[in-house]
């Protein structure tokens, strides 16, 4: 359903050659009958029952109610749901993740294309220690990027500092504690963590690309554009799928750093679903309501993967 | 190919400057670990001398010692439950044909791109009524289920990929499907089991939702935990604050240094789902 099958399917096209080996093992599903198979599902499926699978269909039951989490719930209907549509207050989280979903997604999407043509034009020595430094981002949990970013933030912060030794000192602020500035200051740190995942996935996916499309694109007389989108981007059409679904992914579950950062303020300039779900649900008694976000919030994330998926395998037919 | 002096110039200059980017962040916690402890500031700080004894106050004041315990016995009991137990799914889903074995597959996938946000409410008062919360027991078992999704994914992988001769030849030589698994894929495995063990102890270790909720007393607090309501409470001492910071994000960077190219090829085929 996404790029991965994508891909697979068309190893499996390729493998398909009559007569080869591997064509005849490939076309049926693998292994043989067992019903053994069985026995070794079933301890996973125990566990990732009750712990995954139940609770996400009591979350779509606790969506039609209205509880506070203490006292009798009553029957809700799809309230919760319509209270989504028409209360400004649940319909900011959704705009704020949109504005999120430019500086998580979009931007380090950009950035890494354009780096990538940048980069691909000779083989660069070095590119180990590249990759594991723009990389290491990905790998420190969000609580740790959050204290290190609140230090580049703050109103004497190291941003505010660089500012002002380039006498911008008119520039400076609490960055996130601004109104306006919270929710892009919050996005810049996103944008700070997915850009190296993105600008990792495309170079190793132009590296793939054979070097006779280059040269062939050179002898074409094409300058440094018309190579990037006629041989690296389609190159590349599959990474670009898998770093759309996980920076989208990673937009809209960015519970951690909103929770370490600015707890959705100042006001709830910087609220978001998934925060909204923790506030609402354990905070505020309003279990419904948050139930009703947590299953809208999954919906979105399935509708938008499924989309990059379809953009993405729809352009390679 | 010829490219010109400047482009290369060029080329590597944009890498630098990403680069630091990159670090800048990274750098000026561990400078701030090692400064003095009675800067206002809340910014980085420069060390005027390596005051080594933050960590040791962090381990001691802040109680990092015990989070660090809680998080080692929850991310070593969710790695060996999520690698036993997905393997032994991924063995049947990867060389086994079955009805329905496809539909149950997708159902461990769904798991990939599913927010917490979508399961924590109710699991939160489902663990309360099973007197689970403000136990080691509501922390594994959430995180072993989520991690299964990606453990049963990663792991069918490679036991599609493991060629069918080999199944054969063991069928051939009289191995049952269990001395088949234990004996020649597991130890033929190491790689791929690296690769999981790695992914599912970074996620563990890092993971913050799951612990905030499940996790109301000081004496179950993971490290993450422990950071987030150290920073609550000594927003001002920030040398404290970054020395905290450093000693959790130390061990999963350690294993990312000395295992990068394994670490990323897992999580981006991994998050990548279907």
């Amino acid at each position: 359903m996404s790029a991965l099958t994508g891909r697979e399917a068309g190893a499996r096209r390729a493998a398909a050659v009559p007569g080869s080996r591997t064509a005849r093992y490939r076309r049926r599903a693998p292994g043989e009958p067992r019903a053994v198979g069985y026995l070794y599902v079933l301890p996973a499926l125990a566990v990732f029952g009750v712990f995954l699978l139940w609770p996400l269909a009591q979350t779509g039951w606790l969506s039609l109610l209205h509880w506070d989490g203490l006292t009798r719930a009553s029957w809700a209907g799809l309230d919760n749901y319509r209270d989504l549509l028409t209360d400004p207050e649940l319909r900011a989280p959704f705009a704020h993740a949109a504005v999120l979903l430019l500086f998580y997604a979009a931007l380090p999407v950009a950035i890494g294309l354009l780096l990538t043509a940048a980069l691909t034009r000779f083989r660069i020595r070095g590119m180990t220690f590249f990759r594991t430094v723009l990389f290491l981002p990905q790998v420190l949990a969000m609580v740790v990027v959050g204290v290190a970013w609140r230090a580049v933030l703050a109103p004497d912060g190291l941003l505010n500092d660089t500012l002002g030794a380039l006498g911008l000192d008119g520039l400076a602020r609490s960055w996130l504690g601004d109104d306006t500035w919270a929710l892009p200051a919050v996005g810049t740190i996103g944008t700070w963590v997915e850009t190296g995942l993105c600008l990792v996935l495309f170079l190793a996916g132009a590296q793939r690309i054979p070097r006779e499309l280059y040269e062939a694109a050179r002898i074409d007389g094409a300058g440094p554009v018309r190579e990037f989108l006629t041989v690296t981007l389609p190159g590349l059409r599959a990474e670009l799928a898998v770093a759309l679904t996980l920076t989208l992914v990673a937009a809209l579950r960015n519970f951690d750093l909103i929770y370490i950062t600015t707890s959705g303020g100042p006001g709830n300039a910087t609220s978001v679903p998934s925060y909204e779900v923790y506030r609402r649900a354990f905070e505020s008694g309003e279990v419904g309501s948050a139930s009703a976000m947590g299953i809208t919030l999954t919906a979105v994330i399935f509708a938008l993967t499924m989309v990059v998926t379809r953009f993405v395998e729809g352009r390679s037919r | 190919m010829n490219t010109s002096r400047t482009e290369r110039g060029v080329t590597y200059g944009i890498l630098a400057l990403f680069a630091l980017i990159a670090l800048t962040p990274v750098a000026g916690i561990l400078s701030t670990a090692l400064a003095r402890q009675d800067s206002l500031k809340t910014g980085f700080a420069l060390p005027d001398g390596l005051n080594w004894h933050n960590f040791a106050d962090a381990w001691t004041r802040g109680h990092f010692g015990s989070y660090l315990f809680n998080s080692v016995l929850v991310a070593v009991a969710v790695v060996a439950a999520t690698t036993v137990l997905a393997t032994l799914a991924a063995y049947a889903f990867g060389t086994m044909r079955f009805p329905g074995s496809n539909g149950l597959f997708y159902l461990f996938v769904v798991g990939l791109t599913l927010p917490q946000e979508a399961v924590i409410v109710p699991l939160y008062f489902d663990l309360r009524h099973w007197g689970l919360t403000d136990t080691y027991w509501g922390l594994i078992l959430p995180q072993t289920a989520q991690s299964l999704a990606f453990g049963v994914f990663w792991m069918r992988t490679y036991f599609r990929n493991t060629p069918r001769s080999l199944l054969e030849a063991a069928r051939i030589d009289g191995a049952t499907h269990w001395s088949t698994l234990t004996r020649v894929l597991v130890p033929m495995g190491r790689p791929a089991f690296s690769t999981l063990t790695v992914i599912v102890f970074m996620w563990t270790w890092n993971e913050f939702l799951m612990a905030l909720v499940m996790v109301s007393d000081e004496a179950h607090r993971t490290v993450p935990l422990g950071l987030a309501f150290f920073q609550g409470q000594h927003s001002s001492d920030t040398a404290l604050l970054a020395a905290a910071a450093t000693l959790i994000a130390l061990p999963v960077v350690a294993v990312y240094l000395l295992l990068q190219r394994r670490f990323i090829q897992g999580m981006l085929t991994g998050s990548a789902k279907e």
